[in-house]
């Protein structure tokens, strides 16, 4: 029934689309056809003189006129990004296709669809994939995607494999395809053509390329081992560059004339082969150091830091393609170059931008390029046929890829230290597919110099079908059937990460030891010149002290941690928890009964954290002093409640609301006022330490209670937060987390968190040196908090800059905790204080949130 | 070189060492050359100062802990032999060896990696590796840029995440259990040079 549903889902999109298409065509056609007949009798009709603006009579003012041909070009674009938009959605819809089937094949087939309405509706094909757009629209944000999410460790350290199968790998293919061809031609295989060897070297040459756009279409799909996805990833792409050097190299050759080429011209052709490869890969590198250099200084424009990097990324395309240099080569690298030092000196939100738009765009030409692909064969003209030719490529294509793969591997296993497996090789042959490069470059062939084009392009066309139609398609059953080794798909932990790293020293110390001079050895001295040199000129002074490894990953596990924490808090109604001690001790209780089987790990946690601190090794506070804590805090509260709301009507400016929705273009908050922002600064900073300092009182004696979870929460948390608040802060008023909850509840918090400064500084034990720079300027300020200077202010930054924390692959899980936190505190204390009802329902779930702190405390010591 | 390693027959063992590390006579060689390099004083045994010609591994940050592997516990020196036998932890597994159970384990294969790689954290050899132990080796890598208190709450993770048993400690079978995912032989090879 189901599936029933999707069949028709999918016909009903594809009438959808058609008739779209149709019409577009159609008023296309009729439109071109009017306009040509307005121009031809300009008094004809009064209709196509106004709507065209052509006739001589005026006949008067037009209310609204139709200008077709004015916006016809960025129209057609559009439209057709839509449709091909529009058809990858209505194919994705349908999972028990896609999943038999490779979303590129069925987008080619979409593309025979709409070719096919087209040429009913023409009679002739309108729409084609030319090389120009191909090269400069389509191609560049694809490589550039690629260069950039580019595995770098995994790529250099097969880098060498990679590099022989690109390149040995390529020329073998074109010279053999060439060679047979012309050989089969000479016996006669393919009747009569007018080509010679040199055309069929070219031949060869175009066809040699394995598609990036197309493998990694089907590689993605199926999930291989990492090393047979980069080993075929790394070389499609790499092998782009080459076949395009190899085309022009040929391409000068066929224009030479075959009886002008000597040896002389032989090595110059083999010498530029070099220098091309070689100096498009050298511009590449060049852009891309300066796209990081860019970046250390974009601070003050945020907002089109993104853009510098497309910018940047393209200009690198286009200048190696000036230099008619090797462009696809020039913009991997520059993406790979670029993307560690962009990703730690760029904002996060910068990163987060820069990767979502790049796969905005290169999934999207991915989409139309394959759609075209499929129109373009609906077209009478370039359909010439030649059985021999046509079938002897395919034949040789297919058979040269598996002997090129199969000896270039047999030599690369007697240098690899893993060699590479039959089954991958396997793979790694049938995986050759060809695509839009060989038909970009085929349709880039000049037909005076070579007459038979028409059967080199739609030869392309067929091979490039059948390897993506047909190998797509049997790719999936064959990598099941050989059991190909899949990636591991594992969760993310610390310890695997620690591990990593360990074997990574381990590695080189043995190299060192047993003196040799291996791979290992040589990854160390380019990490340490790298360290030295490469970060010191292109990153940030701040992005450089956080990046180590491990930390990050430690950090990410327990920011997924926290979410997860408050995703289960928000379910049980409350997060008041997360303010409260003393709530939180209760809630803790009460979700030990309830949620031990719901969320068994997290109570595992927990019961480990009991043996952990139980002991007393970290947090020596002697439990005296945290029950006249905990006494203190509840005397105050009252008091608190009183003065916290009368700060409030103090100091509360007044009528935010209207500044909020204002629109600027260049910062996301709008908040103009310098001297609010910088109060609402301050006060959430306060908030921050305070709650922070806090947690660490409130924490750390509680032994029973204490637990890992938690502990992320108030430690951690804060901590990060406050600091990525000070960082955004420098850079002006742009902030966006200053936002309602956040701004309104921040004194207010700060206020009902002075019982607990108070008791902290009477002396409770922080053992922990680290945090005390942070506590410092506290103390300083904490009298007048609201009216502090700007040098308190800014001596609040500093510590907290220097321990700052980045998260380059989690941007929003910061953002997503603050509000959420203290939105939750806000509503808590003010509708306990006002609405009862909003307590009763809260009591259904939570017991009062302030109560008698003792007894809990009995209860456990 | 000299006269005096030109051949494998001078190496004591020669034979025995190769067919137990499964060491060409070219390695075996080769690593002798290593051993002599480094043996400075020329007796046989190097002492872990022996290790500090070697400048890099000054460098390495957990340098210390590898050089204490080599050194089984209350002994001062390490002969060639022990040396070879450390050093073959490191060479790829073969794929085409026959598994007979009599024989014992290779110390190339992937367990024996491991249990070296547990080694280096485990230096009480206690069979466990500790929350302390855990603690140097990542205060080593980590550097300055991790604070004292992170440092422990990282460790503290590490191990609640292999920790099954709750005891506060990683065993061996839990570290092997953490690290099932990890391709050992990929990740603890090198290629010795002939």
């Amino acid at each position: 029934m189901q599936r029933c549903g999707y069949v028709h889902l999918w016909l009903l999109g594809s009438v959808l689309l058609i008739c779209l298409i149709s019409g577009v065509t159609r008023v296309n056609g009729d439109v071109a056809l009017t306009h040509q007949e307005s121009r031809l009798n300009p008094s004809k009709s009064n209709l196509n003189q106004t709507e065209h603006g052509h006739g001589s009579v005026i006949t008067g003012i037009p209310i609204v006129t139709f200008k077709w041909h004015h916006v016809e070009t960025p129209y057609l674009v559009a439209l057709w990004i839509l449709v091909a938009g529009l058809g990858k959605l209505v194919i994705e819809a349908n999972h028990h296709v896609t999943s038999v089937i490779p979303e590129s094949a069925l987008l080619i087939c979409f593309g025979f669809i709409l070719g096919g309405i087209i040429w009913g509706a023409d009679k002739v094909q309108t729409f084609k994939l030319t090389p120009t757009v191909f090269f400069f629209y389509l191609l560049p944000q694809i490589i550039l995607d690629a260069g950039y999410s580019m595995p770098n460790k995994l790529f250099f350290s097969n880098m060498g494999a990679i590099l022989i199968y690109a390149v040995i790998g390529t020329c073998w293919n074109a010279a053999s395809l060439g060679l047979s061809l012309w050989g089969c031609h000479k016996g006669g295989a393919m009747g009569d053509l007018d080509l010679g060897l040199l055309q069929y070297l070219l031949f060869g040459s175009l066809m040699a390329a394995v598609d990036p756009v197309a493998v990694i279409a089907v590689f993605e799909q199926v999930h291989v081992n990492e090393v047979l996805f980069i080993m075929v990833f790394g070389e499609s792409l790499l092998n782009d560059g080459v076949t395009v050097v190899l085309f022009n190299v040929f391409d000068a050759f066929v224009s030479l004339g075959g009886d002008k080429i000597d040896a002389v011209e032989i090595i110059k052709g083999i010498i530029s082969f070099f220098v091309v490869a070689f100096g498009g890969s050298l511009v590449g590198f060049v852009f891309g150091l300066l796209i990081s250099l860019l970046t250390r200084c974009t601070k003050n424009i945020q907002i089109i830091e993104p853009g510098f990097v497309f910018v940047l990324g393209y200009l690198a395309y286009l200048t190696a393609e000036m230099l008619s240099l090797s462009a696809i080569l020039s913009i991997v690298f520059c993406g790979m170059c670029c993307q560690k030092y962009i990703n730690s000196n760029m904002d996060e939100r910068s990163v987060t931008t820069v990767r979502y738009v790049m796969k905005v765009l290169a999934n999207g030409s991915e989409t139309i390029i394959f759609v075209f692909l499929g129109i373009s064969a609906i077209d009478k003209e370039i359909w010439v046929w030649n059985t021999g030719f046509i079938l002897l490529t395919l034949l040789f294509v297919l058979v040269y890829r598996f002997i090129g793969v199969f000896f270039l591997t047999w030599i690369l296993n007697k240098f690899r230290l893993v060699p590479v497996e039959l089954i991958d090789q396997v793979i790694m042959s049938y995986g050759g597919l060809r695509g839009a490069v060989a038909y970009g470059l085929a349709v880039m062939l000049d037909e005076n110099k070579i007459k038979e084009k028409n059967l080199m392009v739609s030869t392309t066309l067929i091979v490039v079908y059948f390897t993506v139609i047909l190998q797509g398609i049997t790719m999936k059953p064959l990598v099941n059937w050989l059991k190909v080794k899949r990636a591991a798909v594992g969760e993310l932990t610390l310890i695997e990460k620690v591990q990593d790293k360990v074997f990574d020293h381990m590695l080189v110390a043995i190299e060192d030891i047993s003196g040799q001079i291996g791979h290992n050895y040589m990854r160390d001295k380019w990490n340490n010149f790298e360290e030295k040199w490469m970060t010191c000129i292109l990153m940030k002074p701040s992005a450089r002290k956080n990046r180590d490894y491990v930390f990050k990953v430690f950090h990410k596990l327990n920011l997924k941690d926290a979410m997860r924490y408050v995703t289960e808090g928000e379910r049980r109604g409350s997060l008041e928890f997360v303010r409260n001690e003393t709530a939180f001790i209760d809630f803790k209780k009460k979700f030990d009964d309830d949620f031990s089987e719901v969320m068994p790990d997290i109570m595992a946690d927990t019961s480990d954290d009991y043996s952990d601190t139980s002991d007393m090794r970290r947090d020596p506070v002697p439990s005296v002093s945290l029950e006249m804590h905990e006494q203190t805090m509840n005397g105050m509260r009252p008091l608190e409640d009183v003065n916290s709301h009368h700060l409030l009507q103090q100091h509360l400016y007044k009528g935010r609301k209207q500044h909020r929705h204002r629109y600027s273009r260049s910062h996301f908050d709008v908040n103009k006022d310098e001297n609010e922002v910088q109060e609402i600064f301050q006060r959430t900073m306060r908030t921050r330490l305070e709650s922070f300092k806090s947690g660490k009182m409130g924490v750390a004696p509680l032994k029973h209670i204490t637990k890992h979870l938690k502990k992320d929460q108030q430690q951690k948390m804060p901590n990060g937060k406050s600091l990525d608040k000070s960082k955004t802060y420098h850079s002006g008023d742009e902030d966006f987390e200053f936002s309602e909850g956040d701004s309104a509840s921040g004194f207010e918090a700060s206020a009902s968190s002075f019982p607990m400064r108070v008791t902290y500084r009477a002396g409770a034990g922080i053992e922990n040196p680290a945090f005390m720079p942070d506590l410092d300027p506290m103390a300083q300020v904490q009298i007048p908090p609201w009216l502090a200077e700007a040098e308190v202010d800014s001596s609040m930054v500093a510590p907290s800059q220097r321990a700052q924390l980045r998260l380059p692959w989690t941007p929003s899980n910061l953002r997503r905790l603050a509000p959420l936190r203290i939105s939750a505190h806000s509503t808590d204390s003010f509708m306990l204080a006002d609405a009862p009802a909003a307590q009763q329902r809260d009591n259904d779930q939570l017991p009062p949130p302030p109560p008698p702190p003792a007894p809990p405390h009995g209860d456990h010591m | 070189m000299g006269s005096s390693n030109s051949s494998v027959n001078n190496i004591p063992n020669a034979q025995e060492l190769m067919q137990e590390t499964g060491f060409s006579a070219a390695h075996i060689l080769r690593l002798h050359e290593r051993f002599e390099f480094l043996d400075k004083h020329k007796c046989g045994q190097l002492r872990p100062q022996d290790f500090g010609a070697v400048q890099e591994l000054a460098l390495n940050p957990i340098g210390d802990s590898i050089i204490s592997a080599f050194f089984s516990p209350g002994q001062e020196t390490v002969d060639f032999a022990s040396f070879v036998r450390i050093l073959a932890h490191f060479r790829p597994t073969d794929r085409n060896q026959s598994r007979d159970g009599a024989q014992q384990e290779p110390a190339n294969s992937s367990i024996r990696k491991l249990k070296f790689a547990f080694q280096m954290y485990d230096q009480d050899r206690d069979g466990k590796i500790s929350r302390a132990e855990l603690l140097q080796v990542l205060r080593a890598m980590l550097g300055i840029q991790v604070t004292e208190e992170q440092l422990q709450s990282i460790a503290e993770r590490a191990i609640q995440e292999a920790d099954l048993d709750r005891d506060d400690a990683i065993s061996f079978d839990e570290f092997r259990k953490s690290l099932e995912k990890v391709d050992i032989d990929h990740k603890m090879s090198i290629r010795f040079l002939r």
